[in-house]
């Protein structure tokens, strides 16, 4: 390489490698930017309530109480499920939700990480024992979906699962405590 | 053969016999899960196998390779004498002590907490412990890496450090500050708990440690093929390194922005707020830039090579390339795993769209694409440098070598196309089974058999890579005379000493990871979340 082609001397190659930094910087600030234009405008964010509850005691007193369980209508019409993860099963097994309407989905484990997703959404949390896991969703069509515990918790891991009941809004009735639980079939 | 060839050696049969038998267990876990092996073994043997494939291909192959290909490296890119032989060899034999403890209890049962090993659940103690002095050897080999670069400098004052040698000790470096997450997590949280010391555990701490660990180890495996893109590739090619400034700025990112990027890995967790998660996900955009920067860097020396050997036109010189030599095949094999491996990373880094494919068989794609892909097979095409300089031996046919690293490719994305589209549909991770007659997941039976044939190609490519080398021990004597590391376009005469050392940059590494890691950490100190109770898998 004595006599040097024109496009590797020193000061060009230097010259092509910041072009091209430069056009990586472009692509990292277009993927960031997107990332915030989604979180600000769309609301689109991880679950991280960052919120604390004693695995030891959860089941004694408070909201993750047997009776507590499950799907739940306030006063003001706020849709809250609440789900205990525990080796090797959901708590309750099915829980009823209504389509086309935001509801609060919150989980906690009284023994060790669990995690879960709903198929065909985008639901998806750790469920880590000492926090609360909360997320938000609204399901868009009716029908049953899977709820399979996702993060390995022990042998029985693979059987953990529950099932989402997705009713239509004029199905979806709380009973006198304002509960609904998922219909018999 | 000289005493650093044996220590080179031993240290790569340990990783490629840990390899071999992972990947007969990972074959088998795919026939399990697979509608074909429905009935087949209990799920306790299933997560005893995933524990195992996990420790031999992410602990054992990769930390074992990494500290023999080191030490080649140093010998051969300083062009001197080891130093600190017996500590090497120390090392080696703390290592083996300590793989033989992390695989008996597996073997027995007593450690069935995959290769994560998260608490609460915890495994025999002896499963920690090995670990612990796996690391520990892994420690001794950084040191001796850095004495030796230190007393070449002392040598050669103002001569700027070979770019394998500085690539090297980059990974030395970084895997020091990598370890100090888990080191400190199983030293004060998990092995406590393991020997019954203490009850209960602060989980969502564990897990900020585990992190701080999970990603940067990802990189200290991968950094050994990027030296080869850097120095060994350009060569095998018949051309230059393009830019070796270029290599150096590769080396000095990856040290720096490898650490303070980890909770990503915990994006769907509830122990953090979204702020500390977006800070890492910004870090974690940075991290992709010394890979965007080396695809550039090695397609131009390639391109030097191609038109050096007569190749024309905008693509010409890619044909023109001298693709019959394993390890250029191997370098063209793993920029495409690596180019579908990082457009699905972009995807896990995602602060929104993580939750699409968090723990689904998405991920497990992934990281089998990016670094069973393409890592691995720049392992393979390491050896295959490594070992006729080691044994003086060639092997009789390249062929068997490109056979080899053909199927490897071809098996890798049979396995895992199919796995990140069942990961889009929800397919989840890490469990023995799927119940195939639920009309959710039935459909999913032939793209898992699929993936299985893949694993099926797999397997055998790691049966001929086996052979390939016990060939390479038996071969005819040749004399190599073939020179290994590639010369720059413009070989540096001086380099800044920010260039040639990593003193000021550890220094950045500390800011970032107090940045990053400073208050996630901090939060548990300030006020300890409620702790859970220890669950053992291991019989006390």
């Amino acid at each position: 390489m004595s006599e040097l082609h024109p496009e590797i001397h020193e000061r060009r190659i230097l010259g092509t490698e910041l072009l091209w930094a430069v056009g990586v910087g472009i692509l990292i600030a277009a993927t960031l930017s997107t990332i915030v234009f989604t979180a600000l405008t769309r609301d689109i964010n991880p679950p991280s309530n960052v919120e604390r509850i004693d695995p030891k005691t959860l089941h004694l007193s408070g909201e993750f109480t047997e009776q507590n369980l499950g799907t739940t209508v306030d006063a003001d019409g706020a849709v809250t499920a609440r789900v205990i993860a525990t080796q090797f099963t959901f708590v309750p097994r099915c829980i009823a939700v209504p389509e086309g309407r935001r509801i609060t989905m919150r989980f906690a484990a009284p023994d060790v990480i669990h995690g879960l997703l709903i198929t065909g959404t985008n639901v998806n949390t750790m469920v880590v024992p000492g926090f609360v896991s909360q997320v938000h969703t609204e399901f868009t069509r009716t029908g049953d979906l899977l709820m399979p515990c996702h993060e390995y918790c022990g042998l029985g891991h693979s059987e953990m699962w529950a099932t989402v009941q997705v009713v239509p809004q004029n199905e979806f009735k709380p009973d006198q405590d304002r509960r609904v639980a998922c219909a018999k079939r | 053969m000289r005493n650093a060839d044996r220590l080179c050696l031993a240290h790569s049969w340990v990783a490629f016999a840990a390899f071999l038998a992972a990947a007969v267990l990972g074959t088998w876990q795919m026939w399990v899960r697979s509608p074909l092996g429905a009935h087949v073994g209990t799920p306790g043997q299933y997560f005893m196998s995933v524990t195992a494939h996990g420790v031999a291909m992410a602990y054992v192959l990769t930390t074992f390779f990494i500290m023999g290909f080191g030490y080649f490296v140093a010998v051969t890119a300083l062009n001197r004498p080891l130093p600190g032989l017996l500590w090497a060899w120390s090392a080696f034999w703390m290592a083996i002590v300590g793989v033989l403890m992390v695989l008996l209890p597996i073997a027995m049962g007593q450690a069935t907490v995959l290769f994560t090993f998260y608490p609460p659940l915890t495994a025999s103690p002896w499963f920690y412990i090995g670990l612990v002095l796996i690391v520990v050897a892994s420690w001794v080999w950084c040191g001796l890496m850095i004495v030796a670069m230190w007393e070449w400098k002392r040598e050669n004052p103002g001569k700027p450090v070979p770019l394998a040698m500085f690539g090297t000790v980059s990974n030395a470096v970084m895997w020091l500050w990598t370890t100090v997450g888990v080191a400190v997590e199983l030293i004060f949280q998990v092995i406590p708990a393991a020997i019954g010391y203490v009850q209960t555990v602060d989980v969502g701490l564990a897990r900020t440690l585990f992190s701080w660990t999970l990603h940067a180890i990802v990189y200290f495996w991968l950094i050994p093929a990027y030296i080869a893109f850097y120095t060994i590739v350009p060569r095998a090619a018949g051309g230059r390194l393009y830019s070796d400034t270029m290599g150096r700025v590769t080396f000095i990112l990856f040290l720096v922005y490898s650490l303070p990027v980890g909770m990503h890995h915990l994006m769907m967790d509830p122990e953090h707020g979204n702020g500390t998660k977006f800070i890492q996900v910004l870090l974690t955009a940075f991290v992709s830039v010394p890979t965007l920067l080396t695809i550039f860097t090695i397609t131009a020396s390639l391109e030097i090579a191609g038109r050096l050997r007569g190749g024309r036109g905008l693509f010409g010189w890619i044909a023109a390339l001298p693709w019959d030599r394993p390890t250029v095949l191997a370098t063209g094999l793993a920029f495409v795993m690596l180019g579908f491996g990082g457009f699905g990373g972009l995807i896990n880094m995602g602060y929104g769209m993580n939750a699409m494919i968090h723990n689904t068989s998405w991920v497990t794609a992934h990281f089998h694409l990016i670094f069973g892909g393409s890592v691995v097979i720049m392992y393979f095409a390491i050896a295959y440098e490594m070992w006729p300089r080691l044994t003086g031996r060639e092997h009789p046919s390249r062929g068997l070598l490109r056979l080899q690293l053909w199927l490897w490719f071809i098996g890798m994305m049979v396995m895992t196309l199919p796995w990140h589209w069942l990961g889009l549909q929800g397919q989840w991770r890490r469990v023995a089974n799927f119940n195939y007659a639920d009309p959710i997941t039935a459909g999913w039976g032939p793209l898992v058999i699929l993936s299985f044939g893949g694993g099926l190609v797999l397997l055998l490519s790691a049966l001929l890579f086996t052979r390939n080398l016990f060939v390479l021990h038996r071969g005819t004597i040749v004399v190599i005379a073939r020179p290994l590391y590639a010369l720059a376009v413009h070989p540096p005469q001086r380099v800044p000493a920010a260039l040639n050392g990593f003193g000021l940059w550890n220094v950045l590494v500390l800011v970032l990871m107090l940045f990053a890691y400073g208050y996630p950490i901090a939060q548990f100190i300030i006020t300890p979340s409620p702790s859970a109770i220890v669950h053992r898998m291991s019989a006390q």
